[in-house]
């Protein structure tokens, strides 16, 4: 499929689908992005695991770090990579082993490894690259739209106040069908460029 | 559940905005506080730490202010959108992201009076050059390309003679540079024009005039289309390198595609300080929620105004982009097919002195220094709006000495032509 965009109803669809979501390269260092997408992935209600062969030993706001994802001893819906374009290989090979096996393999905002994408769809799993889960999140339920930030999504109905470890519909109207043609420009631009 | 694309007076009237979660009240409620409180020590430090979505201080973010944000940023198109006190803070903060002392922009020279001041006189003491091109020459904007250059600036449809700029030509320059696009909306809207489907990388707004509609409020407003990339070549490090008063977060590498409006916000306004107060938010929310509407009969009224002017034997000239003929009308019927606008100028044939005798003798238009009011407007540009520039820029801004600017507000054009008339033969 192609990964320059993504429909608003691919991405609902994995966010209202899964329940647990491994983290591969989740930082304990409370200001990197992998950390606090971590806290308010699991402030939102899912079952979050951290792995980073680093840490072990330690946790991560309560749920102890594992060194790989073959050590996680249960089912796991998604993996969230949060590694570099050229460090996603390994990581997606790890997840191929599990049994049973993920449904999504989501990179990280600047992550991207289109051979990686393929290998993981031909094993019947869904992908996402380069998109944060927290702002995907943020934005279809609208909690992003305190900073400004376009959501794509309409609502007629009254907002629930967000509590701690709410989970929010992200069932909104979307206006913008996915990405935003300025967002297609951007991608078309670069791939103009390389 | 299929995703569909509402329409743009759909969008207008609801983009950003729910019923309030407290009270269920439909329209957007005034959140008329400077603060907000947390729910625990835990929570303050991640909303300082830019970790948590949530409110912390009006300076910084507002409810009331960020549905007009969202509002804007729908209509044009762009990620993400701040919302400022004036269109003059829009510039400023924009800026300040982009350009350190030494550095230089290019600027069309045909601009808001106001905006050519700002950019000579008071950008000179932060070190920040304006490199000016002539919007009818692409190739002056090429040929002012340095090692320096961090952005491009442009107006739309240029103030004050409605003149339409040829965003593809100019965007397709600043591409091949490496250098963001910036595009001065105000006199077009959303509605007319919007920037970013045609190559821009930013568009900036003074929310003062037809998006607000009404005269009654001064605002301003950044929109991020997105599109650039702030990390390529090391030019932008606001938005590249750590950020020292955010425990090292890298603005881009943490916000993606809206990381341009996130810099604006959290490193411009914060400090900087031009906070749009949440009332004048509610009133220009208010304003955009009929913006379709008005634009349209602003448009008709000035076309009809326009073409009468153009046949009066006192009228030395007129220039506005929507009358066949004009020198920008191919422009205009390029990117501004539902309208030129509303803001344009003729000249006299007898001059400054029967410009001045016309401003004094209108009844129905009011004489000030504003456009995109639902009230019609006039004013002579050469002794107020441009009066600090020299003679020579005067012309070359579309400010002679014999020119008058109308705006062409929503009253009945019969009763506008009828003023005119009596005006002209006093």
């Amino acid at each position: 499929m192609n990964h320059d965009s993504y429909s608003d109803d691919y991405i609902r669809e994995i966010l209202n689908g899964v329940k647990t979501i491994a983290m591969v390269g989740a930082s304990p260092v409370n200001v990197r992005p992998s950390y606090f997408a971590f806290k308010y992935l699991a402030q939102r209600g899912y079952d979050m695991i951290p792995v980073n062969p680093g840490h072990v030993g330690k946790s991560l706001l309560g749920k102890p770090f594992v060194a790989s994802l073959l050590e996680i001893g249960r089912p796991v819906d998604m993996i969230d990579i949060f590694r570099n374009s050229s460090n996603i290989m390994p990581a997606l090979d790890e997840a191929l082993k599990m049994t049973p096996l993920p449904k999504v393999i989501w990179m990280q905002l600047g992550a991207r490894d289109d051979a990686a994408a393929a290998k993981a769809e031909a094993a019947g799993l869904k992908v996402v690259m380069n998109r944060c889960p927290k702002i995907e999140y943020g934005r279809l339920s609208s909690e992003i739209s305190w900073m400004g930030v376009n959501s794509r999504t309409l609502s007629s109905k009254r907002a629930p106040i967000p509590t701690l470890g709410m989970r929010l519909s992200l069932n909104r109207m979307s206006v913008g069908g996915g990405e935003t043609t300025a967002s297609d420009r951007a991608a078309k631009n670069k791939s103009e460029l390389t | 559940m299929n995703d569909r694309l509402p329409g743009f007076s759909t969008l207008a009237v609801h983009a950003g905005a729910q019923p309030d979660p407290t009270t269920g009240a439909r329209v957007t409620p005034i959140y008329q506080t400077t603060s907000f409180v947390f729910n625990d020590a835990d929570h303050a430090a991640s909303l300082f730490g830019l970790q948590a979505f949530g409110n912390i201080y009006t300076r910084i973010t507002n409810p009331t202010t960020a549905v007009l944000e969202e509002r804007v940023a729908a209509l044009e198109g762009g990620t993400a959108a701040l919302a400022v006190a004036s269109g003059h803070a829009a510039q400023v903060v924009v800026l300040q992201q982009l350009l350190m002392p030494g550095d230089e922009f290019i600027a069309a020279r045909k601009l808001y009076g106001g905006s050519i001041n700002q950019f000579t006189h008071a950008f000179k003491s932060f070190g920040w050059n304006v490199i000016w091109a002539d919007p009818d020459d692409v190739g002056s904007f090429e040929r002012a390309v340095t090692p320096h250059t961090k952005a491009i600036f442009i107006e739309s449809i240029a103030n004050p003679a409605g003149s339409i700029t040829d965003i593809e030509a100019i965007s397709a320059v600043a591409r091949k540079a490496g250098l963001p696009l910036i595009v001065d909306n105000t006199l077009a809207t959303p509605y007319l024009l919007r920037p970013i489907d045609h190559g821009a990388d930013i568009v900036v707004h003074s929310l003062t005039k037809f998006l607000g509609g009404h005269g009654n409020s001064l605002g301003g407003i950044i929109v991020d289309a997105g599109t650039f990339d702030w990390s390529k070549n090391n030019k932008y490090p606001m938005l590249s390198e750590p950020r020292p008063e955010y425990h090292g977060i890298k603005i881009q590498e943490t916000f993606g595609n809206f990381a341009f409006a996130i810099a604006c916000r959290v490193l411009g306004l914060r400090d900087l300080g031009p906070a749009l107060s949440p009332f004048n938010a509610f009133l220009i929310l208010t304003g955009i929620e009929t913006l379709p509407l008005r634009m349209q009969k602003h448009c008709e009224n000035a076309k009809a105004v326009a073409e009468w002017l153009s046949a009066h034997p006192a009228v030395a000239a007129v220039s506005y982009a929507g009358l066949a003929g004009d020198k920008y009308n191919n422009l205009a019927r390029k990117y501004a097919p539902r309208g030129a606008g509303a803001v344009f100028t003729f000249s006299l044939k007898g001059g400054y002195e029967a410009g001045v005798n016309l401003v004094s003798n209108l009844k129905l238009f009011s004489h000030l220094a504003n456009v995109g009011d639902t009230r019609s407007l006039v004013i002579h540009p050469a002794s107020t709006t441009h009066s600090q520039l020299d003679d020579a820029a005067k012309v070359k801004s579309g400010a002679a000495p014999d020119v008058v600017r109308l705006s062409i507000g929503i009253e009945d054009k019969e009763d506008l032509i009828a003023d005119l008339e009596q005006a002209l033969s006093t």
